[in-house]
C-alpha cells in the first residue's frame, strides 16, 4: 500500500453562494465518502477542510509575508484527504467518489523524503 | 507482409549481414516480453526498459554488420541484464536495489506468457500519461524502437522525444501506475486508449526520403504488428478486431496510395494496385468482430473502409451506405475530424450545398486543420465558386506540413 494525497480544488463561489442546507448536504457527502474509502480497499490516514482563501497569507522564499494564497486561480486548494492505495488506478477509485462539485481533485503519491524524489 | 515467425526462419543464417527490416521484426518480438521480464526482476520498468533499450542499441550496431546470433532473444536479454546490473552499481539512486535483487530471469529465450507484453502496453497507455508520451513510450517498450528512430518517425526533436520516455516512465514509477489489463468497467475506456495509441501510430508513419534508411523504421508496420498483438491477446473484445481490421484495409491500399512518393486521392485509386490479400483478412477480421455483437467506434470505421475496399472505381462507391456508418459513427465519436469526413459522404448524397453547410460548422474547431481546407475547396468547386475554391486551396497548402500532401494540393491550385 502507498501512500496518496487527493487535492480538492474548487471554485470558493460554489460554496460562497450555497444555503445552509446544501452546506448540509456537502458535510452529508463527505461523511459519506471517508466510509466508502474503507469499502474500497483503501483506509484514510488524514485529511482537513481549509478555511476560504481570504484567509490565507503567504510567505515568498524571501521572507516577504503577503495576503492571499501562493497561486491565484479561479480554483483554490479547499481541502485534502490523505489515503492508503494499493495503487494510483485504486487511488484514483478513490478520487473519483471524493465530493469536489465546484471543481475536481488532484491525486499526488507521498514520498519518503529521505530520498529525493525529483 | 509475411508475419511468419520471422527470427526463427532467419536466424540460421546467422552470419549474413542483416536487413534493417529483419532487425525491425526480430527486435519488436523480443522487446516488450524483456522490458516485462526485467521489470519484475528489477521492480523498476524505467531501469528495465532502459537497459533494453540501450541492448537494442548494441544489437543493431552489431547484427546489422554480423547478423542476427542465432537466439536473438537470449542475447538481448543477457545483454539487458548486464546493462541493468551495471547501471545499478554506477547509480546511487539505484544502489540499495543490488542488495535486494533476486536470481535474474533466465537468459534464455523468453518463451513465457506472451500476455506479459499486454499489461505492459496498458501501463504505457495510462490515461495519467499525457497521449505524446504514451505513443513514445509504447514506441520505445513495447515495439523496441530507438529514441532516433521515434524522432524521425514522429518528426519531433530527439530531445523532446527522449524527455517525454523519461517522464512519463518516472511517472510510472513515482506514482505506482500499475502494469495490469485492467478489468470490469474500466476495460473498455481504457482499452480504446491502447487502440487509440495503435491507431495514432499507424497515422504517424512518416518516411523520411533520403535520410539514412537503415535508422527508419515504418510506423505503419510497427502499428500493424501491436494491432495484431492486442487483437490475438484479447479475441473477445470486438474493437480490438476492429481496429485490426481498420489497419488492414489502410495497410492494403497502401501501394495505390502513394505512387512514386506522390498522394493519390482514395477516388482516383487504381483498384488493381490494392493487396487482395490484406482486404480479404480484413473482412474475415470484421466479420469475426461483428459476431461478438459488441459494435463500437473501431469497427464503424473498418465497415466505412471496407466499402471503399469493395469498390471497382471511385465511381462505384455506395455512398449511402458510407453516410449511414458515418451517422452510427457519430453516436460513438462526434469529433470535428469525423464529422468532416462524413460531410465528404454527404455530399455524394445530399450534394455539395448540404455539404458545405455541415463543413463551415465545423470551421471554429478546424479553422487550423489543412484537410478541412481542403475538403471545403472541393465542396466550393462542386458549386461552381472557384475563386473560393482556389483561396481554401491555397490556406490548405499554407498549413500543410507533409511534402507528398503538398505536391497533390499544388497540383490542384495550377489547374
Amino acid at each position: 500500500m502507498s501512500q496518496y494525497a487527493i487535492l480538492i480544488y474548487e471554485d470558493p463561489a460554489f460554496y460562497e453562494t450555497m444555503p445552509p442546507e446544501g452546506w448540509a448536504a456537502v458535510v452529508d457527502a463527505h461523511n459519506t465518502f471517508t466510509k466508502q474509502v474503507s469499502e474500497l480497499g483503501g483506509s484514510l490516514t488524514g485529511g482537513g477542510a481549509l478555511a476560504p482563501v481570504t484567509t490565507a497569507t503567504t510567505i515568498k522564499g524571501g521572507g516577504t509575508v503577503t495576503d492571499g494564497p501562493f497561486v491565484q486561480s479561479k480554483e483554490a486548494l479547499l481541502g485534502y484527504y490523505v489515503v492508503e492505495a494499493r495503487d494510483l488506478d485504486h487511488a484514483v477509485d478513490i478520487g473519483k467518489l471524493c465530493p469536489a462539485n465546484g471543481g475536481g481533485v488532484e491525486v499526488r503519491p507521498i514520498v519518503n523524503p529521505s530520498t529525493n524524489p525529483f | 507482409m509475411n508475419e511468419t515467425d520471422p527470427a526463427a526462419a532467419e536466424s540460421g543464417r546467422a552470419h549474413a549481414a542483416a536487413s534493417d527490416q529483419l532487425l525491425a521484426r526480430v527486435i519488436r518480438e523480443e522487446s516488450a516480453r524483456i522490458v516485462a521480464a526485467l521489470t519484475g526482476w528489477l521492480g523498476s520498468l524505467d531501469l528495465a526498459e532502459e537497459s533494453v533499450a540501450e541492448a537494442i542499441e548494441e544489437a543493431l550496431r552489431q547484427w546489422r554488420t554480423r547478423g542476427v546470433p542465432p537466439n536473438p532473444g537470449g542475447w538481448l536479454t543477457q545483454a539487458a541484464r548486464h546493462n541493468a546490473l551495471d547501471r545499478l552499481r554506477r547509480e546511487k539512486r539505484y544502489r540499495e536495489k543490488l542488495a535486494m535483487l533476486a536470481d535474474p530471469p533466465e537468459a534464455a529465450p523468453l518463451t513465457g506468457e506472451p500476455d506479459e507484453r499486454l499489461p505492459l502496453l496498458f501501463g504505457c497507455c495510462h490515461p495519467a500519461i499525457s497521449p505524446d508520451a504514451q505513443l513514445a513510450l509504447t514506441l520505445r517498450a513495447i515495439c523496441g524502437l530507438t529514441t532516433a528512430q521515434i524522432a524521425r518517425a514522429t518528426l519531433a526533436p530527439e530531445s523532446t522525444v527522449a524527455q517525454r520516455i523519461v517522464r512519463a516512465k518516472r511517472k510510472i514509477g513515482a506514482t505506482g501506475i500499475p502494469l495490469r489489463i485492467p478489468e470490469g468497467s474500466e476495460r473498455a475506456a481504457r482499452l480504446d486508449i491502447v487502440l487509440t495509441v495503435v491507431s495514432v501510430m499507424y497515422s504517424e508513419a512518416h518516411l523520411v526520403a533520403g535520410g539514412d534508411a537503415a535508422a527508419d523504421r515504418d510506423l505503419a508496420d510497427d502499428a500493424l504488428w501491436l494491432a495484431r498483438v492486442v487483437a490475438h491477446q484479447l479475441p473477445r473484445e470486438a474493437e480490438a478486431q476492429g481496429l485490426l481490421a481498420l489497419l488492414l484495409f489502410h495497410r492494403a491500399r497502401e501501394g495505390a496510395r502513394a505512387v512514386d512518393g506522390e498522394l493519390v486521392l482514395l477516388a482516383d485509386q487504381d483498384r488493381t494496385r490494392w493487396d487482395r490479400r490484406l482486404i480479404a483478412e480484413a473482412q474475415a477480421v470484421l466479420e469475426e468482430a461483428a459476431m461478438l455483437r459488441r459494435p463500437g467506434r473501431w469497427q464503424l470505421h473498418a465497415a466505412i473502409a471496407a466499402c471503399h475496399s469493395d469498390t471497382r472505381d471511385g465511381g462505384d462507391t455506395d455512398w449511402l451506405q458510407v453516410l449511414t456508418l458515418y451517422d452510427m459513427l457519430l453516436a460513438y465519436d462526434r469529433s470535428p475530424v469525423v464529422r468532416l469526413n462524413r460531410a465528404v459522404a454527404l455530399a455524394e448524397v445530399d450534394g455539395p450545398q448540404a455539404a458545405l453547410d455541415e463543413v463551415d460548422a465545423l470551421g471554429r474547431a478546424l479553422a487550423g486543420y489543412h484537410l478541412w481546407h481542403a475538403v471545403r475547396a472541393r465542396m466550393l468547386r462542386h458549386l461552381g465558386r472557384r475563386d473560393e475554391a482556389m483561396a481554401e486551396d491555397l490556406c490548405a497548402l499554407e498549413l500543410t506540413a507533409n511534402d507528398a500532401e503538398r505536391r497533390l494540393l499544388e497540383a490542384r491550385v495550377d489547374r
